[in-house]
């Protein structure tokens, strides 16, 4: 009797986490499209492993977006999307995670390592002068060692479109006031800052800008309650940079109504959607994607070769989501393709040095 | 039973039963339980069972000696305080205050070699010792619980580390400068040997540490008194021990380990101080150690190594097609299990003697914590 009843406690332990685990599948998955399509390659002539921040890959904006881009090579391909196949990913629970979890794929045999955010800097130095012979590719910063391809992005020149459309819709509804939430603190994040600055300011010179900082890119309740603080103070439009921190500022728009929020990195229109209508006014996009697909499409090929690529708005890496029908009026759309023009052509040239300091306003 | 008997094969049978709920939640996901052990085994040992023949990699039992120590030193530090009847779970902000001050007095003063690393740890110590004096004076001289500061100076400490640490020279928003390689317990033999692990000289400390603690705990009078003011505080009083004084003592000595087990982290594993967003958790960890490890110097070691195993294969396993999810499934189910000790203890009972119901013999272990 006793002996039922102990075993019937570890299966009800069992089946309750069982149930309670059964989801995370289901929403790592979503980056994965449903199935293989029967096209799934038995082998895999090369190995790709992918490292998150804290974020994780279904962060609905970078570390996401890095990992869809593998996706993206892996079925262009005919290979599995699966994850473990030929392209796999580890998330790091924190900082202390990165070393290990970059060395754990070298030593697997990986072929290719990828770490997501310019926060793996010491790391990257450290694991891909360990491992001379294996290839890496960092996101967001520059490490000097011969086998690593950096890949760097000018995110002022995406940040300071959707500025624009901040600073008009602010116009166009009187409020006169933006504002902006980042992540960290830092070189990488203060970019996106400044461009938006600018961007604001140009189409707008009477705007207010708010600024802060998450302290975090994974976060979303800060995230959230900085949009309380920005969105009561009477900012109508927030631009987020803060990986999944800035989930929670569109979860407020989102919940409050009638403002609006920018997506980042990604195109977020969906993650803003409410009753057939989205907050998402326009999204800065980052095309992480295209540098995690790039970089596995050399691998493979055996054309791979360390370095800097830059990304901006010339070579699409960069830019703003101006798909008409959605929140911008042609108008802006027009503006902002203006714009764009200029900064190609040089005429415009944008900072990625902030002004604002966080927490403060340019009033 | 002899209740010592008792005390080994509880936790034992725990962690049997751990494995148990991870291997079965494997099975009905669909996986290889094989894989669960081949991962375990190459994490422990480096040897990989399932590619027969191949080069052993000394990198991983490295690195699972890396995360083992910081780990052993809470357990430590959380059944010192325990011992004297004190839940310590102000241990986070302990190993946080020893990580600050050991990284503060490495970069912000000149010290001559051999000299600086000891100075580093032993600082990092002091600085935990002192954080948990203020928990200990608050508990013996006004009785507020020792859990609700701790857990209040867990989050000062978080916050007020990283404001000085940004303020040293050369810190950027994440982390502070490198210290000076003379404060590094690294070693360019180890790295060499471990296929560049991140062990260090760690573990020299942390084998005195447990030595220490068995010395003090079970073989002076000093230990003897804080046992007895966890066993029974007025009980204590009446026997003429200052009970006040084993309070304070017993906590500042177990915020002293912690302190220890920051200082490492920092001279060992990083070399640098980190800005965190959010707490490491080694103080948490040492809870389930010390709770596995039954509050003893060789349990606290042996759970430390097996919890510091689960974490550190994590990246291992998923690569090998565990979800990682199963390792925490597995530690946090042991913990789980070691809490219904009594019930595991009251079958043993009936197992083993056959006797009907002896609820009396059921006594409770440790102190009543106030």
């Amino acid at each position: 009797m006793k002996k039922v009843f102990k075993s019937a406690l570890v299966l009800l332990l069992a089946g309750a986490m069982i149930a309670g685990c059964s989801s995370k599948p289901a929403a790592t998955a979503t980056p994965t499209p449903e199935g293989d399509g029967g096209k799934t390659a038995t082998t895999c002539p090369v190995k790709i492993g992918l490292v998150t921040d804290t974020g994780g890959v279904d962060d609905k904006s970078f570390n996401q977006s890095a990992w869809e881009g593998l996706v993206a090579y892996a079925e262009e391909n005919g290979f599995s999307t699966e994850k473990g196949v030929c392209i796999d990913y580890l998330q790091s629970t924190s900082d202390a995670d990165y070393i290990p979890n970059l060395s754990t794929f070298a030593d697997e045999g990986f072929d290719l390592v990828i770490a997501v955010g310019y926060l793996f800097q010491e790391a990257i130095d450290t694991v891909s002068a360990n491992y001379p012979d294996k290839n890496f590719l960092f996101i967001d910063s520059v490490s000097e060692n011969a086998n690593v391809m950096s890949a760097v992005y000018n995110a002022e020149q995406g940040s300071y479109l959707v500025g624009i459309a901040a600073g008009l819709e602010a116009k166009a509804n009187g409020s006169n006031k933006v504002g902006f939430v980042g992540g960290m603190e830092g070189d990488l994040i203060g970019a996106f800052q400044a461009g938006y600055e600018q961007g604001v300011l140009a189409a707008n010179p009477d705007a207010t800008i708010y600024v802060d900082y998450a302290d975090s890119f994974s976060d979303d309740s800060k995230g959230q309650a900085l949009a309380v603080k920005q969105y009561d103070a009477g900012a109508t439009v927030i631009y987020q940079a803060a990986g999944a921190a800035g989930n929670g500022v569109i979860k407020e728009a989102k919940e409050r109504g009638g403002v609006w929020a920018i997506g980042v990195d990604k195109d977020q229109y969906k993650d803003g959607e409410v009753d057939g209508k989205s907050i998402i006014l326009t999204s800065m996009i980052k095309r992480v994607d295209i540098s995690t697909k790039t970089a596995a499409q050399a691998i493979l090929e055996g054309k791979f070769q360390g370095g800097p690529v830059v990304f901006n708005l010339e070579n699409e890496g960069v830019g703003a989501e101006l798909s008409t029908g959605r929140n911008l009026s042609d108008e802006t759309i027009k503006a902002i393709e203006e714009y764009a023009t200029k900064i190609k052509g040089g005429e415009i040239e944008v900072s990625a040095v902030p002004v604002i300091a966080n927490g403060a306003s340019n009033k | 039973m002899s209740k010592k008997n008792e005390k080994i094969i509880i936790p034992l049978i725990a962690v049997g039963l751990g494995i148990l709920v991870g291997m079965i939640i494997l099975l009905l996901s669909g996986k290889d339980i094989a894989t669960l052990f081949a991962g375990l085994v190459k994490g422990l040992t480096g040897y990989d069972m399932l590619k027969a023949g191949s080069a052993v990699n000394l990198r991983y039992p490295g690195e699972f000696l890396v995360s083992t120590m910081p780990i052993i030193l809470t357990g430590l530090s959380i059944s010192f305080a325990y011992r004297t009847g004190m839940f310590n779970i102000g241990c986070e902000g302990q190993v946080i205050m020893g990580s600050l001050v050991s990284c503060m007095v490495a970069i912000l003063v000149p010290m001559p070699n051999f000299i600086a690393v000891v100075v580093c740890i032993i600082v990092g110590g002091i600085a935990g010792a002192l954080w948990a004096f203020i928990p200990g004076l608050l508990k013996s001289k006004f009785n507020i619980s020792e859990v609700v500061t701790g857990i209040m100076l867990n989050y000062t400490a978080l916050y007020g580390a990283n404001y000085f640490l940004r303020a040293l020279p050369g810190s950027s928003a994440q982390r502070t400068v490198n210290i000076p390689e003379n404060a590094m317990l690294g070693s360019e033999l180890f790295k060499q040997i471990t296929n560049n692990s991140r062990f260090h000289w760690g573990f020299i400390i942390v084998i005195i540490a447990v030595v220490l603690f068995w010395f003090i705990i079970e073989k002076t009078s000093f230990g003897y008194s804080l046992r007895a003011t966890g066993f029974n505080k007025e009980g204590a009083r009446y026997a003429g021990i200052k009970v006040n004084k084993s309070i304070i003592l017993s906590i500042m000595i177990s915020g002293f380990l912690a302190g220890i087990a920051g200082a490492i982290v920092v001279q060992g594993t990083f070399g640098y101080g980190r800005v965190m967003v959010a707490m490491d958790n080694y103080g948490f960890d040492g809870i389930a150690v010390a709770l596995v490890g039954g509050c003893t110097a060789l349990g606290v070691t042996f759970a430390g190594m097996l919890f510091g195993l689960l974490k550190v294969t994590q990246p291992l396993l998923q690569t090998f097609g565990v979800p990682k999810e199963i390792g925490e499934i597995i530690s946090s189910s042991i913990v789980f299990f070691v809490a219904l000790q009594y019930a595991i203890q009251y079958y043993l009972l009936k197992f083993t003697s056959g006797k009907k119901k002896k609820k009396q013999e059921l006594q409770p272990q440790g102190g009543d914590v106030k």
